[in-house]
């Protein structure tokens, strides 16, 4: 099974929100909405501060409890890969996804009312090419590729950094990795 | 984890929680369903008009649908990427608000408007009061204030008229200062895009630049090459910037005391004769003259000034010495502070020469650009009188009109300029205290001439409003810089004009054809002057029309040979470390330390800077941009909000040591500001009512900038003498 992972360097990552943009330009994703989004996160007391910036999105779960709670199989997984998917025609909007994903990752299209979120560009993923966001970031913070694949740079990167992904805890085995 | 406690950057969350129509399975596909099985998009060059870096990109149109701009791959400054504003940049083109016909003052009634006017008729009005001002006044009288890379046609239009009063905000509101002090040393200024080698540095210095919040592409670029190599980045800022908590060393600098700290870091460097004897002794003039003069000036006497412990100064001074040459001292870009500011850029520049990293590799690599030969046409004609009468009686070393100067010399009776033609830059937001003077300027010209793309609040000055169409739908001149990596890039029509709007090279020939200056323009489209041009250089416009960009080999060395002499353009050929050339002028021949006003009781630093979502006061009404940053927010330490009783998020307004008062602008409590100081990002509180999104949203620290402090060497306008304090009483 193909297993895609995106991995976000804390260290370089600016907090521009291009990947929030890029996303919205290449999905056409509707105003006032968005697939990823950026969080700051700032400890400490002045002057001893420490700020981090994260890009967050879908995780492409290997075991997505949206998936399970489909009862219409509109989420699915793609091509026998991690990358979750809603397919717009099997979708009836009952938004029992939106109340399984820990993420807070899926959002109702407007006007059509169905369920989307990040595809991990699958749609750019099928030729061999990063997602726009990891494509457009100008701190070359993100990469994206496959895990199963040992000489991958995600790979090599998790490997050889320390990382975290968000809310383990949950057993859905998160496909986004933050290295520290 | 407390998710809620996380600042969301984007102004809209997942909106899980909105509600949406229930339906039986969707009939359309969705988005990406589409999107699997699209048809491949067609592509057009341009290049980046989101602000001024002016990266190239591609344009992606789909069915007729413009769809996205990506960066050009082969570009320097993007590298295939574009940053957030540049991403955006079809929002620029959507804008519902934008200019699309021609606009003309009139008074009805004794009450004036704009009228809606023919191209013609709003020319032939342009063309009369341009003559009559030029035979009662000589065309000297006519001024023009510009900004960016169409700028260049009216700068035509102006020199063929007669004038040679031409300036850019970007000198005295910006560069001028860092430029002028690294002249009097270097003997030129830092080139733009910066020639900081920050992918090959051991060591970064920022001290006065926010990366990161500022994203000035391939300066970011190469900031994230430096961090991911582990170099040892030290930022002096009042602020935790982005840059800040990158950053192994921050230096939370009291305000208006930068100067002390650059003195005392040449004190360490000279006292622990950390410097190259041999560099310095074939490279520099002036050091003995330095080193009697750095004694006094200790890391214990900075403490005292800076607030930064003297164990911190020789700590880091120290690590950029044992960097060096591979260290980048980086020379700021908005420099106009405090009034001291050429000196305080000279202080930059002579660390910069005692490290000995001009021209070296991980310091200062030496840019080269494509040697494009101009257009052919006739001389221009000698001004009889020239912006230097103008403003050098007051700045003795400007090397360009100074936009303050030449506004205040457009009131009173004694006015020397009669007519002005603003271009592409939003004067009322980017000249601090300048309403009331160009509104008296507006009463008092003959003319005045605002082209732009969106109704910005400059309009509200004119008589004529000429709209451009924006940078998607033109052709400008060929971009050409000095940079890493020599090459061209081509700004084409991507797509349709909208309206009656119009290129800028259009407006300036049809102004000159009107005034009989045809001469100058003998082309009938600008597309002959840029293919000429690139014929020149082995290319065609044609070829550029796919290319894009054109990547040249260099010609000279990216870095000079270590231990050769360095033959700079100064009176001494080497760096000069005291400045006889300023001494002459009556200056300090080395920087001066001065204490700056302190802030009175109750009042906070005024401190500004860059969001990466935004360009100066150019975007906060582009659709995609807004749903970013709507609004900026003030930030306040929170033992001031607990002094003020002043909760997170809740509107204030801010009011100046002279009672002004602002827009209402939200609060962002946090530790990452000094106690003493505001911060907000520049641009916002429009007050222009056609720029619907942005009319009215945040605050604008520009109309808080009432105690402007002068640079007496260039005239730069120093904007941070400003104290504010809080009114709570706003909704
Ligand atoms: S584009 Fe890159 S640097 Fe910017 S916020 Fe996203 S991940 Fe961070
Ligand atoms: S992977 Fe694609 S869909 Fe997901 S956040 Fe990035 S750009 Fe958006
Ligand atoms: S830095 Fe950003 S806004 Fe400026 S030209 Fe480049 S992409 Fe455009």
């Amino acid at each position: 099974m193909a297993h895609y992972v995106m991995v976000i360097d804390t260290k370089t990552c600016i907090g521009c929100t291009d990947c929030v943009d890029a996303c919205r330009m290449e999905n056409n994703v509707p105003e006032g909405l968005c697939f990823d989004w950026v969080v700051e996160v700032t400890t400490g007391r002045y002057p001893e501060l420490k700020t981090e910036f994260r890009s967050e999105r879908c995780n492409h779960c290997s075991r997505a409890t949206c998936v399970t709670a489909c009862p219409t199989g509109a989420s699915q997984y793609w091509n026998d890969s991690n990358i979750v998917v809603v397919d717009a025609s099997r979708c009836t909007g009952c938004k029992a996804c939106i109340a399984a994903c820990p993420y807070d990752a899926r959002l109702i299209m407007q006007p059509e009312g169905y369920i989307g979120k990040c595809t991990f560009c699958v749609h750019r993923v099928q030729y061999g090419l990063d997602p726009a966001c990891v494509a457009v970031c100008p701190a070359k913070a993100m990469h994206f590729g496959r895990l199963d694949d040992p000489t991958s740079e995600v790979f090599q990167l998790l490997e050889s950094r320390e990382s975290y992904s968000l809310n383990p805890e949950t057993g859905n085995e998160p496909n986004v990795f933050y290295l520290r | 984890m407390q998710r809620r406690d996380f600042l969301r950057l984007n102004a809209i969350a997942g909106a899980s929680a909105l509600l949406g129509p229930s339906l039986a399975g969707c009939s359309q596909p969705a988005e990406w369903q589409r999107l699997m099985t699209a048809g491949p998009a067609t592509i057009k060059p341009t290049v980046c008009n989101m602000c001024f870096w002016s990266c190239a990109g591609q344009v992606h149109v789909r069915d007729g649908e413009p769809w996205k701009i990506t960066g050009h791959p082969d570009d320097p400054h993007s590298m295939g990427r574009l940053c957030t504003r540049g991403t955006a940049g079809l929002g620029a083109y959507y804008d519902p608000n934008r200019l699309i016909k021609p606009l003309l003052r009139v008074n009805r009634g004794g009450s004036q408007q704009f009228d809606v006017v023919s191209w013609d008729d709003a020319l032939g009005f342009i063309a009369g009061r341009l003559e009559k001002v030029a035979k009662e006044h000589g065309p000297e009288a006519l001024a023009t204030l510009v900004h960016g890379p169409g700028a260049e046609h009216f700068v035509h239009l102006t020199k063929a008229f007669g004038s040679d009063s031409i300036s850019e905000p970007a000198f005295a509101q910006c560069r001028g200062p860092r430029d002028t002090g690294f002249y009097f040393t270097f003997g030129e200024g830092i080139a733009s895009p910066e020639q900081t080698d920050m992918e090959n540095a051991k060591c970064v210095v920022l001290i006065g630049t926010h990366l990161g919040e500022n994203l000035h592409n391939s300066q970011v670029r190469t900031f994230a090459d430096a961090i991911r190599n582990d170099a040892t980045i030290i930022t002096v800022d009042p602020r935790f910037s982005v840059a800040a908590g990158k950053a192994k060393y921050w230096l939370p600098i009291r305000p208006g005391t930068d100067i002390a700290l650059l003195l005392a870091w040449t004190n360490v460097i000279l006292a622990e004769r950390l410097y190259d004897a041999d560099y310095i002794n074939l490279n520099t003039v002036g050091f003995n003259a330095l080193a009697a003069y750095i004694a006094p000036f200790t890391p214990e006497w900075a403490y005292v000034e800076t607030g930064i412990t003297a164990d911190v100064i020789r700590q880091t001074a120290r690590i950029m010495a044992a960097s060096a040459p591979a260290t980048v001292i980086h020379p700021g870009r908005h420099t106009v502070w405090w009034g001291d500011d050429t000196q305080r850029a000279r202080a930059v520049a002579i660390l910069a020469g005692l490290l000995g990293i001009w021209g070296q590799k991980g310091g200062y690599y030496m840019p080269e650009s494509v040697a494009l030969p101009e257009f052919p046409l006739p001389a221009y004609p000698v001004p009889k009188k020239s912006w230097r009468d103008i403003t050098i009686s007051k700045f003795p070393l400007a090397g360009q009109g100074v936009t303050n100067v030449m506004l205040d010399n457009m009131v009173g009776s004694d006015a020397y300029y009669k007519a002005m033609i603003v271009y592409d830059t939003n004067l009322p937001m980017t000249m601090p205290n300048s309403r009331a003077t160009l509104t008296k300027a507006a009463q008092a010209l003959d003319l005045l001439v605002v082209v732009d793309v969106q109704p910005s609040e400059m309009t509200g000055f004119a008589d004529v409003v000429l709209p451009e169409c924006s940078y998607l739908e033109r052709y400008d001149p060929l971009r050409s810089e000095s940079e890493r990596d020599p090459c061209i890039a081509l700004r084409a029509p991507a797509l349709p004009v909208q309206g009656d709007s119009k290129p800028g090279w259009w407006i300036a020939k049809q102004l000159g054809h009107r005034l009989g200056l045809d001469k100058y323009f003998p082309w009938n489209d600008y597309t002959e002057v840029i293919d000429w041009q690139l014929k020149q250089v082995g290319s065609s416009l044609t070829e550029m029309q796919t290319l894009g960009l054109k990547p040249y080999p260099r010609k000279t060395p990216l870095y000079l040979t270590p231990g050769a002499p360095l033959n700079l353009q100064t009176p001494s050929g080497k760096i000069e470390l005291y400045s006889q050339a300023l001494a002459d002028a009556g200056f300090d021949a080395l920087p001066r330390f001065t204490r700056h006003a302190q802030r009175p009781d109750g009042f906070f630093h005024l401190n500004y800077g860059r969001a990466p979502q935004h360009s100066f006061s150019r975007t906060q009404n582009n659709p995609v941009l807004y749903q970013l940053m709507p609004e900026n927010l003030v930030w306040i330490h929170p033992d001031t909000a607990m002094q003020f009783a002043i909760d997170n998020e809740s509107y204030v307004q801010l009011v100046n040591q002279d009672g002004v008062v602002s827009n209402k602008v939200r609060v962002r409590i946090t530790e990452r500001i000094r106690p003493d100081s505001v911060w907000m990002v520049h641009g916002f509180g429009h007050t222009a009512a056609g720029l619907t999104l942005a009319y009215g949203r945040g605050a604008d620290d520009s109309a808080l900038m009432t105690r402007v402090l002068y640079d007496p060497i260039m005239g730069g306008t120093g904007m941070r003498g400003n104290f504010v304090t809080f009114r709570k009483e706003a909704a």
